[in-house]
């Protein structure tokens, strides 16, 4: 009786258990690897927002010479991506889901989501796993602020009742 | 960028393809799992961005030490250099309330598609939309105040 406590708080902390998260983020970890170790790239998800719009815009920010020499492999690294989760689904995944949130939600925190990644430089991948592997002060402050505001919203939409 | 490889959009492939399945069973790209992380009743998704980075720091610290260029580049190695503004804290507010109110960030919404997770074309199409709605407006303002001297 006297270790109950701590077990039901780990089990409260984590109910899915941890096995299946971290080896998720170690698997994200090597695809980062793989592609640093033989092109000296550091990919992040979200620039690809902005460098395909250079193949149909003319907006200045869009042709920025960084973003031409990279959008071809930005497409190819997010097709990978979008084949890679299907392959997890075909395979561990048992066939797929889809999710029950609100399109509103959805669609409105996409845009945020556009806006703020941009204007801050990188995302959950680019400062969230590559930026704090690099020991980026800028990171780490990026990745205080947008999880700080992120459990504020969350928590602050299901307190008004929106669900799911 | 120096010469490329024929392999350089084949490894980038494969690295793509390693993220997204990562992706897939980390459950990040399930918007409901990411939504009980930020409510607190799941906090298994410490561990996701936590081992993602303790394998990038293992790798940006070894492999400059390895190898003196990279293979199918012949780049350098270099460390992930994004200088501080406040546009690194206004962008990440932004970034966290949409992210809070979705449940998706970019990467995931790639690999939630792959899933058969089709409404997420809903927030990746809003995402491009805002993505572009900033550079629109960065650019448009750039314009303006390089060309338009105030006249009072």
């Amino acid at each position: 009786m006297t270790i109950e406590p701590l077990q039901i708080t780990v089990e409260t902390l984590f109910p899915n258990g941890i096995s299946h998260y971290a080896a998720g983020g170690l698997l994200i970890g090597l695809g980062v690897t793989i592609i640093y170790a033989a092109t000296g790239i550091i990919a992040g998800a979200s620039t690809f927002l902005e460098s395909t719009w250079s193949y149909v815009s003319k907006v200045s920010r869009f042709n920025k010479p960084k973003y031409l020499a990279s959008r071809d492999w930005r497409v190819v690294f997010a097709v990978g991506i979008v084949a890679g989760a299907a392959a997890y689904a075909l395979t561990l995944g048992a066939g797929g889901w889809t999710t029950d949130v609100q399109l509103w939600r959805l669609f409105v925190g996409g845009v945020l989501v556009g806006i703020g990644t941009r204007v801050g430089k990188g995302c959950t991948s680019g400062h969230g796993v590559c930026g704090v592997g690099s020991g980026s002060n800028t990171s780490f402050v990026n990745v205080a602020t947008f999880l700080a505001f992120a459990i504020g919203t969350a928590q602050l939409v299901a307190a008004l009742g929106v669900s799911p | 960028m120096s010469e490329r490889s024929p392999l350089f959009h084949g490894v980038i492939l494969l690295g793509g393809l390693v993220f997204g399945f990562g992706l897939g069973l980390s459950q990040m790209a399930r918007p409901e799992v990411v939504l009980d992380f930020l409510q607190f009743e799941d906090f298994g998704l410490l561990f996701v961005m936590g081992g993602g980075a303790v394998v990038t720091a293992v790798t940006f610290a070894v492999v400059p030490r390895v190898l003196d260029r990279a293979p199918l580049t012949g780049d350098t190695f270099r460390k992930r250099v994004k200088s501080f503004d406040r546009n690194v804290v206004i962008g990440g507010s932004i970034f966290g309330i949409g992210w809070g109110l979705s449940g998706i960030c970019p990467g995931a919404a790639y690999a939630s598609l792959g899933i058969g997770n089709y409404p997420i074309l809903v927030a990746i199409g809003g995402m491009f939309i805002g993505a572009y709605a900033q550079g629109y407006w960065r650019s448009y303002r750039q314009q303006t105040e390089t060309t338009v001297t105030p006249a009072d």
